[in-house]
């Protein structure tokens, strides 16, 4: 595996000493997500041949992985000792990487309740924009060495580092769970999946469509069997075919070919009035937006920004709109700033998070 | 700059009573709550707003005065040590509550809210904020933010970077950014990781939104008496393994119960040799359930008691003795020394081993109090300032704590941070290229180097004195650097 480290940092040290873009690369699942390269990237960096877990013991509640190993063998493995990635990420197709999910840095339906990607990384192994092997956190629930250079990565999209390996955080799997269905408009749903998650109620996710309210407990037999006595609607029969559909994106909703928007807002925020169809998850805090026109950038913004978020071109099939919430410009300094210190010639993923990172 | 002319640009637009330079005011500044390290600053401010604030950092900046921000100074590290050439500045006097929406569940304020305040004021609408360091009666949601502290219920519910949402931060030249969001993410990188535990060095956090959580209905505890350390791991292990995260898992070893025991009569077994606390809450059929279960494993796992709480009374009574740790340290021995390294759990009882010997060693008692559930440990050093010698010898026995967390591949600080007090384990926990990279992710927010300098991160020059005087696996620490 050293061998391969090696390779690596050979192509890293080319491309900074050429000044020429290296796009890093794992299963291309999420190669949608984030603005296309400005310049066609001279070199690729491929991170499935750096795969493996590295360590794992469930009672540790600890997973070490290489970026390179398939989403999906991760899964399978955590299931078979019950437990899981608790932030569910979206894999988006069958060779999604870890270190894809890590860069993505996208959680999926338990994300309001259990937390992101980033929550769940203690450590990781990076290499920087001059091929250092450094490493970050370690294998330790609690760990305030250092800045948290880690949690840093997540959602980063590359733009720092080739993440080598990662440690997460993983939990166990509730024994049992059930989703609720309920008949409702907008602004009552709204109001529901907020005053629900203000009890002690073992809600671990929330999907509003088409005038249906999906409401997903997890936990204890005996907590999920009182709770749905609480709250009453109808039981969902495939509830895991479900939810399994919103977190990939197959739901019926997210129709191919349609410009998809995703607004993070405050979860409370009344009902955002735009044209095309939305979808929300994360008790309201997460809307998606699709339609195919009509739909006007700096409107959504601008409204998504009135509500305490941001707005993101999710799927943006080939607009050349940019795809992320544009920064202000004390933020976009630091995030210049910390680019230039990763990675001084500017070779990872340019361009993908925003014009000159 | 001199102190005068400093505190007379103060004068301009601070009142009197918050700005302070004589010695005897400076006093209760010189150290946090590691009191073996203590400075008196140049001079104390005590702003009490925002546009305050901006004018303070401004000035610090336009005449290169090092700055270094205080909470309620109950910081374990030394992280609030004042620089004796700049200018200490309490956030104390922020201590507004701005807003609660119980509906988003949660709160606005400002840096100097007292951690309890705010589940105080929650409370009313049957939520709380849930990182509850035992400092919460008296330690600052800034300091919390700072120092990313957590709390014994921090397995299931996080630390403090899992439970905020938005920042408001001034840098060192007064610029105001804002960080996170009303939302659960926001654009661009987590900057929002990056300041939590960043020690004061990266700007100044004036407002914070958290997370509030419903409170839960029921909680109930399991105190468990073991004759061997090993097997009290060993059952932590297993609650583990049965797909369990209690609410809280805290251990205790011989000497801290017989501590505690004197101190508060919390009825903890005196024979036992650990004695493991297993606190369970939810709904009350789900606390039924696991404490159920919870009980099973520890009789499974060689207890040799096992009690329940019947009622919140007996829960708070038993938690009390594990809460009094400190104190009750602080009874049997003049002074005590509290380390926080974490360690993979499964190495525990090979490291307590070690911490055994040390104590041997040193001639100093060693109390553990340890979050076994996240492998959080807290050996208190038991020492006597007034014996020349021997705090040296304490810091010299904590330093090599330290240094076999790390080795049992852990880490040298859980939740107090480095501050002043770690920077030395910093060279061993980390590589040149590492400790580089810290260097510019502060350079990126200061690059002046204004905030609390000397804090948080060695400089390499430091790193490669001390190397010379390590030898670590038999190979030279920064073999890469000239040795001084
Ligand atoms: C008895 C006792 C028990 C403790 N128990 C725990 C525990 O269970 N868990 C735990 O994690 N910690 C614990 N601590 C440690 C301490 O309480 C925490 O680190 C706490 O977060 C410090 O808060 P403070 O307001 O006192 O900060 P201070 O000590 O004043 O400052 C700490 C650091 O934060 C910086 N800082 C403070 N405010 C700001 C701000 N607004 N902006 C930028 N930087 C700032 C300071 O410069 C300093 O570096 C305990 C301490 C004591 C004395």
């Amino acid at each position: 595996m050293q061998v391969i480290i090696e390779q690596y940092q050979a192509l890293i040290r080319a491309a900074a000493d050429n000044k020429t873009p290296l796009q890093i690369r794992g299963g291309g699942t999420k190669h949608f997500y984030g603005n296309a390269p400005a310049e066609q990237p001279a070199a690729f960096l491929d991170t499935t041949a750096y795969h493996g877990i590295v360590d794992y013991e469930p009672t540790e509640l600890v997973m070490t992985a290489r970026a390179g190993t398939r989403l999906a063998d991760v899964e399978v493995l955590l299931t078979e000792h019950g437990q899981m990635l608790a932030f569910e990420p979206p894999h988006f197709g069958m060779a999604a990487t870890l270190g894809g999910c890590i860069a993505a840095g996208l959680s999926g339906p338990r994300r309001a309740v259990a937390g992101a990607v980033r929550d769940f990384v203690l450590g990781l192994r990076l290499l920087d924009g001059t091929g250092k092997d450094l490493r970050f956190g370690g294998q330790v629930m609690k760990n305030v060495a250092g800045y948290d250079v880690s949690r840093l990565m997540a959602g980063a999209l590359g733009t720092l580092g080739v993440i080598l390996e990662v440690s997460l955080k993983v939990l166990p799997k509730p024994p049992a769970e059930t989703t609720l269905q309920f008949s409702m408009n907008e602004a009552v749903a709204i109001e529901r999946m907020n005053q629900w998650a203000g009890k002690p109620l073992p809600v671990s996710a929330t999907c509003y469509v088409d005038g249906e309210l999906f409401v997903r407990l997890s936990g204890a037999e005996s907590t999920v069997r009182t709770a749905q006595i609480k709250l009453g609607g109808e039981v969902l029969p495939e509830s895991e075919a479900f939810w399994q559909s919103i977190r990939e994106q197959s739901y019926g909703f997210f129709q191919p070919g349609q410009p998809l928007w995703r607004l993070s807002v405050r979860s409370t925020a009344a009902p955002l009035v735009l044209p095309g169809k939305q979808l929300f998850e994360w008790n309201g805090g997460l809307r998606w937006l699709s339609g195919d026109d009509g739909l006007d950038a700096e409107t959504i913004r601008q409204l998504a920004k009135d509500v305490g978020g941001h707005a993101t071109l999710f799927r943006n099939h080939g607009s050349p709109l940019p795809v992320f919430h544009p920064l202000d410009s004390a933020l976009m300094t630091i995030h210049r700033s910390l680019k230039q210190q990763f990675d001084p010639s500017g070779i990872f993923n340019r361009g993908r998070l925003y014009p000159d990172l | 700059m001199s102190v005068q002319t400093l505190v007379d640009q103060f004068r301009s637009f601070l009142p009197r009573e918050a700005i302070l330079f004589e010695a005897e005011d400076l006093r209760p500044y010189e150290c946090d709550g590691l009191s073996a390290y203590r400075q008196l600053p140049g001079a104390v401010v005590l702003p009490q707003t925002e546009e305050q604030i901006v004018k303070i950092l401004q000035l610090c900046h336009a005449t290169r005065t090092p700055l270094v921000a205080r909470g309620a100074g109950t910081g374990l590290s030394g992280g609030a040590l004042p620089h004796a050439q700049g200018v200490l500045m309490s956030l104390a006097k922020l201590n507004k509550i701005i807003a609660i929406d119980p509906l988003a569940r949660t709160a606005r304020v400002q840096p100097g809210v007292r951690n309890l305040a705010i589940s105080e004021a929650a409370a009313l609408y049957g939520l709380y904020y849930a990182p509850d360091p035992s400092s919460q009666i008296a330690c600052s949601i800034g300091g919390n933010v700072a120092e990313n502290s957590g709390g014994v219920h921090c397995l299931k519910y996080g630390l403090t970077v899992h439970n905020i949402l938005k920042l408001r931060v001034l840098t060192i030249e007064g610029e105001c950014l804002e960080i996170g969001g009303d939302s659960l993410d926001s654009a661009g990188y987590d900057l929002l990781a990056l300041m939590t535990g960043s020690e004061g060095m990266l700007g100044i956090v004036i407002e914070i939104t958290v997370k509030l959580l419903p409170k839960p209905e029921k909680a109930q505890l399991v105190m468990t008496a073991f004759d061997d350390v090993l097997k009290a791991g060993n059952a932590v292990a297993n609650v583990i393994a049965a797909g369990i995260i209690p609410a809280g898992m805290e251990m205790m070893d011989k000497i801290t119960i017989h501590a505690v025991e004197e101190f508060l009569h919390a009825g903890y077994d005196l024979n036992a040799a650990a004695i493991l606390l297993c606190e369970s809450d939810g709904s009350a059929e789900e606390v039924a359930d696991e404490i159920e279960r919870i009980q099973a494993i520890m009789q499974q796992s060689g207890a040799t008691g096992i009690r329940t709480s019947r009622d919140e009374a007996e829960r708070l009574k038993l938690w009390a003795g594990r809460k009094a740790a400190f104190p009750a340290a602080g009874r049997v021995s003049p002074d005590y020394y509290c380390m926080d390294g974490t360690i993979p759990r499964k190495r525990l009882a090979e490291v307590l081993h070690g911490i055994d010997q040390l104590s041997q060693q040193y001639g100093l008692r060693c109390m553990n109090v340890f979050h076994a559930g996240d492998g959080n440990l807290h050996p208190l050093i038991l020492y006597d300032a007034n014996r020349p010698g021997e705090l040296e010898k304490a810091e010299e026995f904590g330093g090599k704590i330290l240094e076999m967390c790390i080795h049992a591949g852990g880490t040298i600080t859980g939740e107090h941070g480095v501050g002043m007090e770690k920077i030395n384990q910093m060279c061993i926990q980390f590589k040149t290229d590492e400790l580089q990279i810290f260097h510019a992710v502060k350079a990126a927010f200061d690059p002046l180097g204004l905030l609390n300098p000397g804090k948080a991160v060695p400089t390499l020059h430091r790193c490669a004195e001390l190397g010379a005087m390590h030898v670590h696996h038999g190979e030279l620490k920064f073999a890469d650097l000239p040795r001084f």
